[in-house]
């Protein structure tokens, strides 16, 4: 396979956000505002890299009976040294991203590309597919947090677009993480079928 | 006792699960489609969500916290889970093959279920007590189950009204959801205590 069409297919034709629906929790739940849900983006990102490099690269001697286990402790111990390095390093963040950090490890993006593409494929294809995917996801929620940060407060990144009186509060909160993602789906379906 | 009533309530209404806190939202959304899986569903998370917020909290205050073994918690707890759940398949399919018929199909569905991590994380981050842990756990439980009954509900209705084509699908129920939270909204001006 071409390599630029694998992580192509990430961002594109298979994006966890829209068209695949997968990691719905941490795509409602961090993405208040665009900083944040880049953020949440990145960190899943650094772990479905790694996870796929290593579970592609010992494939092979894993037995079929424990493989999912397996994956699931691997992808767990990256979780574990992105928590620590979050807490040395960027302790403001791991705050604001709170739970959904740990939680990282039943995101089901990761054990499903684990799954379904680091399981076949070589550790090098394994890890354009993480980026792919990865880019894929940041994407889209940083599209979501920027759209719910200027629907309720006026602001993409901090940078002001319109004064915060006229935003509706409700898209910061949680109804309108349903409604925007809601939304934002419908639109993406309307461009494909078009 | 006030504290406990306190924990309840607002475990069901002020801070559902699934609508303010974003947890479960995949079954949320994957076994909302009939009342009568939402159920099965909610029976089988509120089973596995106590028992493993008892392991858990147990594996917390006995083994991890005397060794300062802190750091290994996302690891231990989620093989914990996983665990737990292969061997509660195995036991109801020996001991109760009825319920094993009811709740068996969801029971795989529930190791990746971010609540039941969500919650064994959430009590010890909270500093609860294990009486505390376990009136947590279960009527967070009984949210999720009340969440997804609901919108089970609401879905069986949805099959009969015209939705634009864009918004079929994921889209309405999506949005469904966000006017069940904007509902849901309105008991976060309980107070008890």
């Amino acid at each position: 396979m071409n390599k630029l069409k694998i992580i192509l297919n990430g961002i594109i034709t298979e994006n966890p956000t829209f068209v695949l629906l997968l990691g719905m929790c941490p795509t409602l739940g961090t993405t208040s505002s665009a900083i944040n849900g880049m953020s949440m983006g990145l960190a899943t990102m650094f772990v479905l890299m790694c996870s796929n490099v290593v579970i592609s690269a010992v494939k092979d001697v894993i037995p079929d009976k424990v493989r999912i286990p397996s994956f699931v402790v691997i992808i767990a111990a990256f979780v574990t040294v992105l928590q620590l390095c979050m807490q040395a390093y960027l302790p403001e963040l791991y705050k604001s991203l709170g739970l959904f950090i740990p939680l990282i490890v039943v995101n089901c993006i990761i054990l499903g590309r684990a799954e379904a593409f680091a399981a076949k494929h070589n550790p090098f294809d394994s890890l354009l597919d993480g980026i792919g995917i990865g880019l894929g996801f940041t994407l889209g929620l940083t599209l979501l947090g920027a759209v719910r940060e200027l629907l309720g407060t006026g602001r993409i990144f901090d940078l002001t677009i319109f004064p915060e009186e006229y935003g509706a509060l409700a898209f910061v909160l949680a109804p309108g993480a349903f409604i925007a993602l809601g939304l934002l789906i419908a639109l993406v379906n309307t461009l494909k079928t078009k | 006792m006030l504290t406990y009533i306190s924990i309840f309530i607002t475990a069901i209404f002020v801070n559902n699960i699934i609508l303010s806190q974003f947890l479960g939202i995949c079954p949320f959304l994957g076994v909302s489609k009939k009342i009568d899986s939402a159920l099965g569903m909610g029976a089988a998370v509120t089973f596995v969500m106590l028992l493993s917020t008892i392991v858990t909290y147990l594996i917390q205050a006995y083994l991890l916290d005397p060794f300062q073994l802190g750091y290994m918690q996302t690891i231990v707890f989620i093989l914990v889970i996983a665990a737990l759940v292969q061997m509660l398949e195995i036991v109801l399919k020996k001991v109760s093959p009825a319920l094993y018929q009811a709740l068996g199909v969801f029971l795989p569905l529930i190791t990746t279920n971010c609540a039941i991590l969500g919650v064994a994380i959430l009590v010890i981050q909270k500093d609860f007590s294990l009486v505390e842990s376990v009136v947590y756990a279960v009527s967070t439980a009984i949210g999720f189950t009340l969440a997804l009954t609901i919108f089970a509900g609401i879905r069986e209705q949805l099959n009969w009204s015209e939705v634009p084509k864009a918004m079929k699908g994921t889209p309405i129920a999506l949005i469904t959801a966000g006017l069940l939270a904007l509902a849901f909204m309105g008991f976060s001006g309980i107070k008890i205590c």
